[in-house]
């Protein structure tokens, strides 16, 4: 650090510039990364030792917190309910995403610009400060307490952003292609499944990650619309799970680590589409 | 581009165009657009739990606003989520900004930090909010721990059970589960503009201080405008972590209180009083919606002529 404050010199400055950022880039890395560790550590310790030897390295062998997250919780319903809403959520949302999409892209229509400003408002509206009516509607419906409940919000939230990302590729594609089928005597479904949807690949990865991360960690709608403990998903599960054990840290630990296994592993084995999808949003 | 065979099929085609945009449309009038409009009509009706009652007109809002029992608790959650958002916008926005334009010029191990800084983001708001409310616990969490074995045992507190602290725990949460956002869409931001500006900014002996302020942040400016709206409605939408580390109640004394958590507890009841207003909870969140449909435009529109400007 002396190094900075001594040597002022233009010709230096590039250099202890870049020692600086080093510093702060690792110091910032540290602090990202730092609580995670600790929290994989800690599962794998008991109360007494997380409270005596908070900072210490465990006995990696000792794994009987993670069994018995898994074994006597109710942690792998939770795991499996929020697998099913998720995928569920993403497929409604791809489905009906590239159906609009597709016609919007592909079909010439007076009703185009209609039909993208009645996306466009969905995608602005937070759909969050309408949950006493969406309440109402689906105990109309009797969707109240069940997964269908979440699948069909999730999905009407994810839609509009979906129906952009599908119609804004779709659009890309040469009408040579279709074209070409027509001539061969191709029927439209036919076309859009066989031609141009095998080439979208790309954008629905995207929409299915942009959506998938929140849906995956979603607890407001959850907390308001399921109460059976068989149905809940894993981040509203979690608090049921923290309440119970709050004084076995032990437990906690071994509760959150299982809880951010899968998307954080996930994450760190596709980086890079994971980035690229979250950040579709705001990144043009 | 003309297809030859247009006209024969044209009924055909318009059968199979509405096939594929009336399913997803339906859909988003039944579960968008329907409860939206909704919400607004049922601020005007007394609820009694899920039934509702007669036509009260403004009753509820003036109860929001102005009555005796539910404005003071209003007003106050509304000033901390103002005080998160300010915090916000400098920790978590400002801290992205100067972290994307290290990250820019692809330092040693500028893969790692990409990735690194991003791992919080994909976590559940849950799983931090929990995490940290262990790590912040007076006796045994990590946070006093190391204070206590740095010998700065002055320095330790009980973090959230301090009304002078609690709601800058929050906010400090917050921001390390978000940070990596803001950062690598200003990354992006930053890798969009032409390399030779920089370059002849540089070679004109231009310092790194002038070239952020004049170079960097102007033309970033389209980013900017997205964070800061997202961050403005994230900021009053702000429930989860509060929930988490707090609880409902906004304890201690109120003083982490949020707009969500007086949503949530008018709307839905809390644990200790379960007490249900659907109509109270309707006025909040149409007041809540047209003041950030109204902030969240004024602020787009602003940013926007503002990147236009430079």
């Amino acid at each position: 650090m002396t190094a900075i404050a001594s040597d002022t010199s233009a010709a230096r400055r590039p250099i202890s510039f870049a020692f600086l950022a080093q510093v702060i880039l690792i110091a910032n890395s540290f602090i990202m990364l730092y609580p995670v560790v600790v929290m994989v550590l800690s599962a794998f310790k008991t109360t007494g030792e997380i409270f005596e030897h908070p900072f210490a390295l465990p006995d990696f062998t000792q794994v009987q917190n993670f069994a018995k997250v898994l074994g006597e919780t109710a942690m792998p319903t939770y795991f499996i309910n929020s697998l099913l809403v998720t995928g569920m959520s993403v497929l409604l949302i791809l489905v009906l995403g590239t159906m609009a999409g597709y016609a919007v892209a592909r079909y010439e229509s007076r009703t185009n610009t209609f039909i993208l400003l009645f996306f466009l408002a969905g995608l602005m509206l937070p759909l969050k400060l309408a949950v006493i009516p969406l309440f109402i509607l689906l105990r109309d419906l009797g969707l109240l307490d069940s997964r269908w409940s979440l699948i069909v919000t999730y999905t009407a939230i994810g839609l509009p952003s979906a129906v952009f990302i599908m119609a804004g590729f779709l659009r890309t594609l040469p009408s040579e292609l279709e074209d070409a089928a027509r001539i061969d005597g191709a029927s439209e479904p036919r076309i859009m499944w066989s031609v141009m949807l095998p080439l979208a690949r790309p954008p629905m990865a995207i929409a299915a990650i942009q959506n998938a991360v929140p849906i995956w960690n979603d607890f407001f709608f959850p907390l308001v619309f399921i109460q059976t403990d068989s149905r809940k998903t894993l981040p509203q599960g979690l608090t049921s799970f923290m309440g119970e054990y709050t004084t076995d840290w032990g437990m906690l630990f071994a509760g959150l680590t299982i809880a951010a296994a899968p998307i954080t592993l996930l994450y760190i084995a596709l980086s890079r589409q994971f980035i690229q999808g979250m950040t579709a949003g705001a990144v043009k | 581009m003309h297809v030859p065979h247009r006209q024969p099929q044209s009924m055909k085609r318009r059968l199979w165009v509405a096939f594929l945009v009336v399913p997803p449309i339906v859909f988003m009038s039944l579960f968008v657009v329907y409860p939206i409009l909704s919400a607004f009509a049922y601020a005007f009706y007394d609820w009694q739990g899920l039934a509702r009652g007669e036509f009260v007109g403004l009753k509820n809002f003036r109860e929001v606003l102005f009555g005796a029992t539910m404005a003071p608790v209003v007003w106050n959650a509304f000033l901390h989520n103002v005080y998160a958002l300010v915090a916000l916008m400098i920790v978590q926005n400002g801290g992205g900004f100067l972290l994307a334009w290290l990250l820019y010029k692809e330092p040693f191990g500028f893969r790692f930090h990409r990735v690194a800084v991003f791992v919080p983001v994909v976590l559940s708001t849950i799983i931090v909010g929990f995490l940290w409310k262990l790590f912040l616990n007076p006796n045994f969490g990590i946070v006093n721990q190391a204070l206590y074995s740095l010998g700065l045992d002055a320095l330790a507190k009980p973090w959230l059970g301090d009304s002078a602290t609690a709601l800058g725990a929050l906010i400090l949460a917050n921001a390390w589960h978000f940070v990596g956002f803001p950062t690598l869409v200003y990354l992006a931001g930053m890798q969009r503009i032409p390399s030779e500006i920089i370059e002849a900014a540089r070679l004109d002996g231009t310092t790194e201080w002038q070239l952020l302020k004049n170079i960097v942040w102007p033309l970033v400016a389209p980013s900017t405008t997205i964070l800061f709206t997202l961050l403005f409605i994230g900021a009053f939408n702000w429930f989860e972590i509060p929930y988490v580390m707090v609880g409902l109640d906004g304890s201690p004394f109120g003083s982490t209180d949020v707009l969500g958590l007086v949503f949530y507890r008018t709307a839905f009841g809390n644990q200790s009083a379960s007490i249900q207003n659907f109509g109270l909870g309707s006025a909040l969140a149409t007041l809540l919606f047209l003041f950030i449909v109204v902030f969240a435009s004024m602020l787009t529109l602003w940013l926007r002529r503002r990147e236009i400007q430079f």
